[in-house]
């Protein structure tokens, strides 16, 4: 490698690492014109509202998880298991949500859950639902994915043969044997989840939830400060989700998880 | 589940994949339930009202009305926008995995990059859209530098959309693209030197045409997904930006004339672009695995 072409990719580099840090260097000073200093984070963090909504995309995030992985894994662990013909159609249907973006989807779902035999956008509780329901889907491609690598460096057969013959009924061989072999696998789908989850605006905004990306924009709109510390909020947040990941996902085979489009 | 532990008594041995396929296919109803109760029947609801008027009749004139002026503007403009930001995107995110792995640098910037680009791959919507407002609108940090410049950037435009998109896109370039990288074997580059290819000629010859399914598939991912993107363009135009995402964002909220018709068929137009795109992608990604090992 001669010295030259080194200086080049040192720059290519250096442009990269611009482009990271310019907006984010932008949104930090921005927050700082607020007097006096750090007042607009204290602002903010003071404001009930940003809590509530924290938190309430937080509880859905979890519950996203959680209906999410008891969807994910007795399916790709039973289609492993003695459905292998399967497996390209459940592939299949697990990458729709790549072709069926949130805009979409969420247009799709409030036409059909409006009238008809289940009004669930008509109430607070059905908005819920279908705000986890659509969030699940979303989660769909990466957690599958991510289970059936996990199913692959596992033996399933003789894992369930073993435990069936020391008297294991499914539900324990999923909970206690077949998960427990996920586990990195799950937590840095999990991660994902929540740091999408956490400040998504499309599907939250158009089901009317009180949610944080609904929270920042509606933020943005009507202060000065406040939106540069929220949004460096957020960035902080998405952060520590891939930081989870990226630690708990040491030596796991998949580490590039792609998302849909946002 | 519950439905197939009723079949096989627990303490029975498992069956042989691929035999005794009988009531198997229980075990999968759930999530094939969910799947279609919030994922295909939504889209299917879409479908059959695009493809009827406002009296119910089968009619294909609502994709006739996409040619209409505004929406196939909207057409265009997010196909411009996604093209720019995927070639654009796909070009600089290469440049830049090539440089960390193999241009000689330092290893810890390697994992350092990953890591980044894994949280700004993942910092899309509104915040992103906030931080390019701070960093480029009316009192943006770089605004008094680019004026200074005499390069007047605005923030509603479809130049800053596409410098936001660029904030995402090449981040996921670099995470797809470092394994293919990472792929290109040294014997490989060590048996064309031995029979004295130049540089140029192991690039040409060996190195690019192994990797160009990868590079095509994953700019085509990267179309897709500044296609699908909503979140970002509402924020930063303030949901003024005329784009296939903004134009079906209008129609959910009936801001348009009152034609449900034309709102389903604008949406079922995206569903094509992006099923061809995705389709594309996994067809290139197959052929890109046959490299590796």
């Amino acid at each position: 490698m001669n010295r030259l072409s080194r200086l080049a990719w040192w720059l290519v580099f250096i442009v990269g690492f611009l482009y990271f840090f310019l907006p984010l260097l932008g949104t930090f000073a921005f927050s700082m014109r607020s007097q006096p200093l750090f007042s607009a984070y204290a602002v903010v963090t003071d404001d009930p509202q940003f809590a509530e909504t924290l938190i309430y995309s937080f509880i859905v995030g979890v519950l996203t998880i959680i209906v999410s992985i008891a969807l994910i894994v007795p399916t790709a662990y039973w289609v492993r298991l003695r459905l292998p013909r399967l497996r390209p159609y459940i592939e299949f249907i697990t990458l729709l949500p790549f072709v069926i973006p949130p805009i979409i989807l969420v247009f799709g779902l409030l036409r059909t859950y409006s009238g008809g035999p289940l009004p669930l956008a008509g109430s607070d509780f059905g908005s819920n639902v279908l705000l986890v329901a659509a969030y699940t889907v979303l989660s769909f491609p990466y957690m599958y994915r991510a289970v059936d690598t996990g199913l692959r460096a596992i033996d399933v057969q003789s894992l369930t043969e073993a435990s069936q013959s020391l008297g294991a009924g499914w539900l324990r061989i999923l909970v206690q044997v077949i998960i427990p072999n996920l586990r990195v696998s799950l937590l840095s789908g999990a991660f994902l989840t929540l740091a999408i989850v956490v400040g998504e605006f499309t599907i939250a905004t158009f089901l009317a939830r009180p949610a944080f990306g609904p929270y920042i924009s509606l933020l943005g709109g009507n202060k000065a400060y406040e939106p540069a510390a929220v949004s460096l909020i957020s960035f902080g947040l998405t952060w520590i989700a891939m930081g989870l990941i990226s630690l708990f996902g040491r030596g796991a085979r998949t580490r590039v998880q792609v998302v849909g489009a946002r | 589940m519950t439905a197939a532990s009723s079949l096989t008594a627990p303490g029975a041995p498992a069956a042989r994949p691929g035999r005794r396929f009988g009531f198997a296919w229980i075990g999968v109803v759930p999530f094939v339930l969910f799947a279609a109760g919030f994922l295909v029947l939504p889209t299917a609801y879409l479908l059959t009202g695009s493809l009827q008027d406002t009296h119910g009749q089968v009619t294909l004139q609502n994709y006739a009305r996409l040619s209409e002026p505004n929406l196939a503007s909207a057409y265009a403009a997010s196909i411009e926008i996604s093209l720019v930001t995927a070639v654009g995107g796909g070009i600089f995110g290469f440049l830049l995995a090539y440089a960390v792995i193999a241009g000689g640098l330092p290893r810890f910037l390697r994992n350092a990059l990953m890591t980044f680009c894994g949280v700004a791959s993942n910092f899309a919507g509104v915040p992103l859209a906030l931080a390019f407002t701070f960093t480029l609108g009316a009192s943006g940090l770089l605004t008094p530098l680019i004026k200074s410049l005499g390069i007047t950037l605005n923030i509603y435009s479809k130049t800053a959309l596409e410098l936001a998109y660029m904030y995402f896109q090449f981040p996921l370039m670099v995470l797809i693209i470092a394994p293919a990288i990472d792929g290109l074997r040294r014997d490989w580059r060590e048996a064309a030197e031995n029979m004295g290819a130049t540089s140029f000629q192991y690039w040409r010859y060996v190195a690019f045409p192994i990797l160009l399914p990868s590079l095509l598939g994953t700019t085509i991912l990267l179309f897709g997904n500044a296609f699908g993107a909503q979140a970002t363009a509402y924020e930063l135009s303030g949901g003024t930006i005329n784009i296939v995402t903004i134009a079906i964002t209008r129609q959910i909220r009936g801001d348009v004339v009152n034609d449900p018709g034309v709102g389903y068929a604008l949406a079922m137009g995206m569903v094509v672009i992006m099923a061809v795109s995705i389709g594309a992608y996994s067809l290139l990604q197959r052929r890109a695995e046959r490299w590796r090992r």
